[in-house]
């Protein structure tokens, strides 16, 4: 029993340091990981703003995975009605 | 005088404080709430707003708040002797930074966690907001400046802490790239980082660098540019690449340190050979009224304090009732490192003569002081030899000024991109000239306002100070107006907030004469902007005051 508690201490102590490595600059990366993601989803998207997109044929099959990350994007960039004629989420 | 007594004297006054004076502050002026729902629940996003278990938020908020100036701050004000330092310290964090730090997070969690300067906006009002923002600039660009001025002395003066300095960086690159690149779990790099952070110190003891005079300026002024150089590409490096794992490194260290020291004073037991008050301070020293109370910023109160209390703790806190936990024991983290300082630079040396001798000028040994007499302690406590003390304790100062310069330069260059996006100039906006436009202030500043091309003495500290305390003074204004609209007790924060304006604006009227005198233009600048700031602070004041007591709208 002893020893079970402890270890399940020592766990406990465990997860508090890795977020005490992680808590601090978590937004930081957040927002970092989300402007490539942006940028990645402007790659996608590319065709329809009339960007010529080599790889058409492949980031096509891409399309319905991003579909919602699409709309939470144009709401928060302050648009409430999406931006593109070929996308209509809402 | 003995170092144990006066520790003890310390650290149990900051614990009386913490189990009486903030429990009251919590419970009968703040009247915490255990159900009351806190932003980290209200707005969970996983991102900025997520509930933190109180010990992990306490070290994130203690971490970030500690920084060098705690030990450059009392470093300086020992020269008045070590009793107007200590009781500054204990008095200011039991009243002031403990009643200040807790409030900036209780205000920020009451209004959806907003910062101080977004809650400046809506308690007080707009002119107030620009007033906060021009403080804030001027506050990093000086300690930027001043501790690029730090770091170089430190390097100058102890050329064995050199090696260890920079190899830290390698060696939170190195934990960055295993964690996030390879998915190592944390345990091993942690060891690994910081035995060979201190294996570092022992090569530095053994190989130190001294920098020579280059291009017509002097070594230490070399540093500045090179520290500077370091600063700019940090500063656009990604997040967890550098700063992420130099933070966590720098704050395992920190709390290393601390054991070590107090640890080497319990069993060396020192004497304070530094008298209690200082009646030989050598010539130009001005009095220690007001000066004193401008000099210990951090460590006594600091208005850096309520930015992170508003900007990033409030939004992580699970529960009302951890305000005084995180908040005041915050404070308490911070007055315990200034006492550290204290003791070190006046208990570390072996006669009145030695530390006479160190002390020959104000503001130009501080930091030094602090190294040469905390290796000393430290040397004697615990056995280890002399030369690694000093590098351990070097070390340390140089890695808190270091990651402060780290923060404060991205944070500068925000400011300049929003700038960019207010005044319309979208060549502000980019991240290579925002950093430029930001390093090249700080530049300016560490070459123009000390005598000697960024290798003078530390004339700038006490301004530093200054700024600092009128900017903790504007976050008890705004806590005041939020006490008097609940028409609760104010006088627990417009006692301090009166106590900070005047010895503020008394400051630095002493220092515009000072500065003046001494010739030194940029500093003059600076030191009239900010009267004006503080004199306008006080009408904000007085104004907001009325119209609250007047109106006492809303009681949430």
């Amino acid at each position: 029993m002893g020893t079970m508690r402890s270890q399940a201490r020592l766990r406990h102590a465990w997860e508090l340091l890795q977020e005490f490595y992680e808590g601090r600059h978590r937004g930081a990366l957040a927002r970092e990981k989300r402007e490539e993601e942006d940028l990645f989803m402007l790659l996608v998207f590319s065709d329809m703003l009339g960007i010529p997109n080599p790889a058409s044929y492949y980031t096509l099959e891409l399309l319905p995975v991003l579909y919602d990350r699409f709309h939470e994007w144009h709401m928060r960039m302050g648009m409430e009605k999406s931006p593109l004629d070929g996308v209509s989420c809402c | 005088m003995n170092a144990i007594l006066l520790a003890v004297l310390g650290l149990s006054a900051f614990a009386l404080g913490y189990l009486f004076y903030a429990r009251f502050i919590g419970q009968r002026v703040f009247r915490l709430d255990p159900d009351f729902e806190t932003p980290a629940h209200a707005q969970e996003d996983g991102i900025d707003f997520v509930p933190t278990n109180r010990w992990v938020l306490w070290g994130h908020h203690f971490t970030s708040v500690a920084g060098a100036a705690p030990i450059v701050g009392p470093a300086i004000a020992v020269i008045w002797g070590w009793l107007p330092a200590f009781l500054w310290v204990t008095f200011g964090t039991i009243f002031f930074a403990g009643v200040h730090d807790a409030g900036a997070l209780w205000a920020s969690i009451r209004h959806e966690g907003k910062s101080i300067g977004a809650l400046t906006e809506t308690v007080v009002g707009e002119r107030a907001r620009s007033l906060f923002m021009v403080v804030i600039f001027l506050l990093l660009l000086m300690v930027n400046a001043v501790f690029a001025i730090v770091i170089a002395g430190l390097f100058q003066d102890f050329p064995s802490a050199v090696i260890p300095s920079w190899f830290v960086i390698a060696v939170a690159m190195g934990i960055g790239w295993a964690l996030y690149r390879r998915g190592v779990p944390l345990l091993w790099p942690s060891v690994v980082g910081l035995v060979l952070l201190y294996s570092s110190m022992f090569v530095g003891s053994e190989v130190p660098v001294s920098m020579p005079d280059a291009f017509g300026l002097q070594g230490a002024a070399v540093w500045v540019l090179i520290l500077f150089l370091y600063a700019f590409f940090a500063s656009t490096l990604p997040v967890w690449l550098l700063l992420q794992p130099r933070d966590y490194i720098n704050g395992l260290q920190l709390f290393i340190a601390l054991a070590v020291f107090y640890g080497a004073v319990v069993l060396g037991n020192p004497g304070i050979v530094a008298p209690a008050y200082n009646t030989a301070v050598p010539e130009g020293t001005p009095s220690f009224v007001p000066l004193l109370f401008v000099t210990i910023a951090c460590g006594a109160i600091s208005g850096f304090h309520g930015l992170v209390s508003s900007g990033t703790t409030s939004k992580q806190l699970d529960r009302e009732t951890d305000v005084p936990f995180v908040g005041y024991l915050g404070a308490v983290g911070e007055g315990s490192l200034a006492i550290a300082a204290i003791l070190a630079t006046t208990a570390g040396f072996a006669t009145v003569e030695a530390w006479q001798g160190f002390y020959t000028v104000f503001a130009e040994q501080g930091v030094s002081a602090f190294v040469l007499g905390g290796g000393n302690i430290i040397s004697d406590g615990l056995g280890f030899p002399e030369g690694f003390s000093q590098t351990f304790l070097a070390v340390m100062a140089v890695l808190f000024a270091a990651t402060t310069m780290d923060t404060g330069v991205r944070l500068q260059r925000y400011i300049v991109q929003e700038w960019g996006s207010i005044y319309n100039l979208p060549f502000l906006r980019g991240r290579w000239i925002s950093t430029t436009v930001a390093v090249g202030a700080c530049i300016a500043l560490a070459f123009g306002a000390g005598e000697g091309g960024g290798t003078g003495g530390l004339e700038i500290w006490p301004l530093f100070g200054t700024t600092n305390q009128l900017l903790a003074a504007l976050t008890l204004l705004i806590l005041s107006v939020m006490l008097l609209k609940r028409r609760r007790g104010t006088i627990y924060t417009l006692v301090p907030f009166a106590f900070l304006v005047t010895m503020t604006v008394w400051a630095l009227l002493v220092q515009l004469r000072g500065y003046w005198e001494a010739g030194n233009i940029p500093l003059v600048a600076i030191d009239i902007v900010i009267l004006i700031t503080a004199i306008w602070v006080g009408l904000e004041a007085l104004g907001a005051l009325n119209r609250s007591r007047k109106g006492g709208e809303d009681a949430t």
